[in-house]
């Protein structure tokens, strides 16, 4: 059982400040996105309980090589990456294409795990997009995922019912955060992790050339505009009386 | 000008997406499957409508549903597809972008037509900026978040038309389907809503939460992991990135530490109270009202004094 996990190095969210409604990205870190943690983490369940290998697969800048040591210290056994300037912040379909062909160069894959949707764009179109390049079936919003010899059993969970679901491997599936808890590798594994196995391609390798154009331009990316009054109350009658005085309760 | 194409599961989303469309051109065409029903409302709402009446068409199997609709795509000659942001039609959006070779925005919050660009604002950084973004190559597919816009009222030139395509052989079979437990609140429509977080530190507390907003004739909603993590409420009722986007006269937060994925679902509200034993917390700086205090005891204090 090969299980393909895809993982997106991305700024760590709670370190990100604002500015004048600017993102501030200095001294940030990078780490790998918090839905895709869920989904190394289910790949390595099914790994423990089925055997077979876990490849975390990424693309981007020439950082992925320190950030992918988290998905070795949670359990991947080998890291595939393929890196390229271009590739940081690339856009959805740009890296679609490149994961797709790095998948075709990996042996016998039976199932790739992606997040429903990255920890900073969450956009949701990249394993879809994948699933369409590689001709493979697809299921999304994962809450669980059942490996059955050569089928797996998957339910979606929509906002109204959840699907229970059954298809043949190989097969993508975006999983959900609550399909399990992450687990927090332990020091030892974060020591090995440097040691495990990883294979770096650039896209030349891939074949693969990106299109000088976005398919999609950024115009702007502001903070919103919030004024808030931030006035400290002491006591529930000061709440209360400020809170009748504001016209949103006791009308 | 452009043909813009649209589609939903969900016949209240489609009418939604009809009034985008209209934004952006005269030329709108309504694509129904398996769905006669929400044929006739889209048509009742003057949208020109293609049926396409195929029972085989497995819309649970994504690569099906999106070859569909690239067919109509096609077929009718649209360069510009909507489709709505609930999971079902988010999770065809990717996969009908690869086939057509589109590209993609999804989530989209609002819509904004200048000149031949549409700029479409979404969430990014995990909520913490609005990025405003315009999709560059010929072809478009937008998912817009439900609600965004309002359902397209009665009108007059609608036609009910319909179309064939050729079924792909579905590779997801279908093997059960659980409805969700009867959770309908609507916490999108409160103006009051009393929102529980990680602070509250037994389910016990829970009801205070409940008296308080029958009190203020609002809802109880809740951060991520109260629902998820701790299942002390329904899914139904998390605000926020995956949750909703709520804009309530009033949103009393107790203990809500105030990160950007809940944050943006609430920072459109009016006046934002937060009790929060930490006087430190980030939520304190959205917030129009801060009390640095126990919850448990505010809670009291409030359905004592209301
Ligand atoms: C992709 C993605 C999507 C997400 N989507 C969402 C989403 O839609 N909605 C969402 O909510 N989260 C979402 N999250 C999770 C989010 O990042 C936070 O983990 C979550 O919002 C934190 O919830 P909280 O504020 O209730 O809990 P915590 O962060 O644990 O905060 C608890 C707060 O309670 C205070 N407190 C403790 N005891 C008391 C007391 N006795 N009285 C008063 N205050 C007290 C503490 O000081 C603290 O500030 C998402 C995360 C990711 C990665």
């Amino acid at each position: 059982m090969n299980i393909v996990v895809a993982l997106k190095q991305v700024p760590d969210l709670q370190q990100i400040r604002i500015r004048n409604r600017q993102p501030i990205f200095d001294d940030v870190p990078l780490t790998l996105g918090n839905i895709d943690k869920n989904a190394l983490e289910a790949g390595v369940q099914i790994k423990e309980a089925q055997g077979g290998k876990v490849i975390a697969l990424s693309a981007g800048d020439e950082n992925i090589e320190d950030t992918i040591k988290e998905a070795l210290a949670a359990g991947a056994d080998e890291a595939y990456l393929v890196i390229d300037d271009q590739l940081k912040d690339a856009e959805s379909s740009l890296v679609a294409k490149v994961l797709a062909a790095a998948i075709k160069n990996i042996e016998d894959v039976d199932l790739i795990l992606f997040g429903e949707g990255s920890a900073d764009n969450y956009s949701g179109q990249v394993g879809p997009r994948v699933a369409e390049l590689l001709g493979l079936p697809q299921v999304a919003f994962a809450s669980s995922i059942e490996v059955n010899g050569n089928t797996v059993k998957v339910t979606r969970s929509l906002e109204d019912c959840s699907e229970v679901v059954e298809v043949n491997l190989p097969a993508v599936i975006t999983v959900l955060s609550d399909i399990n808890e992450a687990r927090i590798p332990s020091v030892t594994q974060i020591l090995k992790a440097g040691k495990k196995p990883k294979e770096v391609v650039e896209l030349d390798d891939l074949k693969v050339e990106l299109p000088d154009q976005s398919p999609v331009k950024t115009i702007s990316n502001l903070a919103p505009d919030s004024q808030r009054k931030k006035v400290v109350v002491k006591s529930v009658d000061e709440l209360v009386k400020a809170l009748e005085a504001e016209g949103v309760i006791g009308r | 000008m452009a043909t813009v194409l649209i589609y939903s599961d969900k016949t209240n989303m489609a009418l939604e997406l009809l009034t985008a469309a209209r934004q952006i051109s005269g030329a709108v065409k309504a694509v129904t499957i398996n769905d006669s029903q929400a044929a006739q409302e889209l048509a009742s709402a003057g949208a020109e409508v293609y049926n396409i009446e195929q029972p085989d068409i497995n819309l649970a199997d994504a690569a099906v549903a999106a070859s569909v609709l690239a067919q109509a795509v096609e077929q009718l000659q649209a360069d510009t597809v909507l489709l709505s942001s609930n999971r079902r039609c988010k999770e065809y959006a990717g996969r009908l972008a690869q086939i057509i070779d589109a590209g993609c925005l999804t989530d989209v919050t609002a819509l904004q037509v200048n000149g031949d660009q549409i700029e479409c604002q979404r969430n990014a950084l995990g909520g913490a900026t609005v990025a405003t973004q315009t999709i560059t190559a010929p072809r478009k597919v937008i998912a817009i978040r439900p609600k965004t816009f309002e359902a397209a009222a009665a009108g007059s030139g609608g036609s009910v038309n319909s179309l064939q395509v050729n079924v792909p052989p579905s590779a997801v079979k279908v093997l059960e389907v659980r409805g969700k437990e009867g959770d309908t609140v609507d916490i999108e429509a409160a103006e009051i809503l009393v929102v529980v977080g990680q602070g509250m530190e037994s389910k016990d507390d829970l009801p205070m939460a409940e008296e308080l907003a029958r009190k203020l004739g609002g809802e109880v909603a809740c951060s991520k992991p109260v629902a998820t993590d701790k299942k002390w409420l329904s899914e139904e009722r998390v605000v926020g990135l995956s949750g909703k986007k709520c804009k309530p006269q009033l949103a009393l937060l107790f203990g809500i530490s105030g990160q950007v994925q809940f944050t943006v679902g609430i920072r459109d509200a009016k006046v934002i109270v937060s009790v929060n034993t930490d006087e430190n917390a980030s939520i304190n700086q959205m917030s129009d009202y801060i009390m640095t205090a126990d919850l448990k005891q505010v809670l009291a204090d409030l359905n004592k004094a209301l």
